[in-house]
């Protein structure tokens, strides 16, 4: 089983977010980029899942342009086998991002697209169910634990009161959450190994896909920022303050 | 112009940010139906006739919905969307899961997690962790939105009159099927939609002492909410984890307890009223959003806070 794993590149987590002086949109010149980290971890079950004999083959695959390579040889310094870079200048919406994707899987005769939850900068949650939709395939989102068995993927899924555990047939998408697992790092030969992997391009026009967008970013604000407080000395300073000031209880 | 609606459920009873969406359907337009989808869920649909001004409440009850698996509700939305110009749910962990599905069915895109309405075509939202908040238009023919709930006030119910219809096309894709599931029973107040919340983190210690947050929480009448690293920690379940990956939350006191304040965690609180911070480290970032901060042991200060509380509550 051909396990697909779509890794984007985005901010990376620990960087402070900067709005563009002109509320355009994020600046993102001289940031530091990494690869999503609900991406890393998809890739980190995909390779579990072929270290333990499910899977034959792991294939990042990325959309964007030549710079995105730094984040395809990351998952490939991981352990990916092989890349696929769908070359497109600006990042398309994600209906786009699913039917690209959904072209590559079939391809690919991917049993399983292992993917992030989300991606930590447009926030949007949405290509994995998307990819599932026009597939026709099963999903499982938010997934905790992936077991395969037989015919059938098991996913635990972190739902909103508690954990709820789906069998998918396959092929299936299945879509990571924080605690799937715990990423591994890489080792400078691993680095070395990765440049030396293949790495297919390929284009939207080549996949048959038309770049098409319906969504507009009229602007980006900063949050309405919080004061700090006060510091009270004492419990009983806090129950006054809640009860005479802030009237809360 | 019309709006659907779906109802947030557990086959007995209407959840609350079912009734957030519909305020940020009325801020789309004034006309709207509720759709409830599920499995023996006749006393939703009469709650759902009861918001005021309701048109129609349409109700597919069938086996194939009884947990709303995203598949069969996406297929199911599907063959009922038509004549709707926006479809709009509470962003649940099940509409987060269904909404995206059912917008690539329709073809057109989704709107994630909108904070405000600025006309039919135009919504607000969060981006990078709530770092940014985007301004953003769509030009899809029907307007598929998940809500961020705690950003828009709860609609007014008890009016209404719709008209509940049964639709018997229900789909059953036959591709995934339920095996078990951990549900936590609590009688507690729901975290989305709680007007009080009592959080732990990683300085709480460990699952023993946890219960002195219950206790707390359960003092104030409040719902209980964790950091990520105290779900991590194995301290409590992962579905009380408050922060960008976990319930987003807005209640009119949040208390954290033991929570240093990593960016994810006050994304996702920090859009409540008040906010009181207990913690150790007087330079732990919680500071800076909290209104009251109290520095000290929490193993201490919280049973002190929650014997006070006893006598002036």
């Amino acid at each position: 089983m051909k396990i697909l794993v779509p890794v984007k590149r985005v901010i990376d987590y620990n960087v402070k977010v900067r709005i563009k002086q002109d509320c355009s949109d994020v600046d993102l010149s001289n940031t530091k980029m990494s690869i999503n980290p609900f991406c890393e971890i998809a890739v980190e079950e995909a390779l579990r899942l072929k270290e333990a004999g499910t899977a034959s083959e792991v294939i990042a695959v990325c959309i964007g342009p030549k710079i995105v390579k730094e984040q395809i040889l990351a998952a490939l310094a991981m352990g990916a086998d092989r890349a696929i870079r769908i070359d497109v200048e600006e990042q398309p919406e994600p209906l786009v991002i699913a039917r690209l994707l959904a072209k590559v899987a079939e391809q690919e005769d991917a049993g399983l697209i292992m993917m992030g939850k989300q991606a930590i900068d447009s926030d949007n949650n949405q290509v994995g169910q998307m990819l599932a939709g026009i597939m026709g395939r099963p999903q499982g989102t938010f997934a905790s634990v992936v077991k395969i068995e037989g015919d059938e993927a098991l996913v635990t899924r972190e739902v909103d009161g508690g954990l709820q555990t789906v069998a998918l047939k396959l092929p299936a998408i299945v879509t990571a959450d924080l605690r799937l697992n715990e990423p591994r790092f890489t080792k400078l030969p691993d680095i070395m190994k990765a440049k030396r992997k293949p790495i297919a391009e390929t284009t939207a026009a080549d996949l048959g896909v038309e770049v098409t967008s319906t969504q507009q970013q009229l602007s980006v604000a900063a949050p309405a920022t919080r004061q700090a407080g006060i510091k009270v000395a004492s419990v009983d300073e806090l129950v006054d303050k809640l009860k005479n000031e802030a009237k809360v209880i | 112009m019309k709006t659907l609606v779906i109802a947030s459920h557990n086959n007995s009873t209407l959840s609350p940010v079912t009734l957030a969406a519909v305020s940020a359907a009325l801020k789309i337009g004034a006309s709207f139906d509720i759709f409830v989808a599920g499995k023996g869920c006749a006393t939703v649909a009469e709650e759902a006739a009861k918001i005021d001004g309701v048109s129609a409440v349409l109700v597919a009850d069938h086996d194939a919905l009884e947990y709303q698996a995203a598949e069969n509700l996406a297929a199911t939305l599907q063959a009922n969307a038509e004549g709707y110009s926006h479809i709009v749910a509470p962003a649940t962990s099940v509409m987060k899961d269904a909404l995206p599905r059912l917008a690539a069915l329709l073809g057109v895109g989704q709107i994630s997690d909108i904070t405000g309405v600025n006309g039919e075509a135009e919504f607000v939202r969060p981006i990078y962790a709530g770092n940014a908040i985007a301004t953003v238009t769509s030009s899809d023919a029907v307007k598929v939105i998940t809500v961020r709930t705690s950003a828009f006030d709860a609609a007014p119910t008890g009016a209404g009159t719709g008209a509940i219809t049964a639709v018997d096309n229900a789909v059953d894709c036959g591709l995934s099927r339920v095996v078990s599931e951990e549900i936590a029973q609590s009688e507690r107040p729901e975290l989305a939609s709680a007007s009080i919340v009592v959080s732990g983190g990683r300085g709480v210690g460990s699952e023993e002492n946890f219960a002195l947050i219950e206790k707390l929480a359960d003092r104030l009448n409040a719902a209980l909410g964790a950091s990520r690293a105290a779900v991590d920690a194995g301290f409590i379940g992962n579905d009380h984890q408050v922060g960008q990956t976990g319930k987003i939350v807005a209640p009119d006191l949040y208390v954290a307890v033991g929570i240093s304040g990593a960016i994810q965690h006050l994304a996702g609180m920090q859009g409540s009223k008040v906010i009181v911070a207990i913690n150790k480290d007087p330079d732990a970032p919680i500071y800076e959003v909290a209104d009251y901060g109290l520095v000290g042991d929490l193993h201490d200060l919280v049973p002190e806070l929650e014997a006070k509380l006893a006598s002036v509550l």
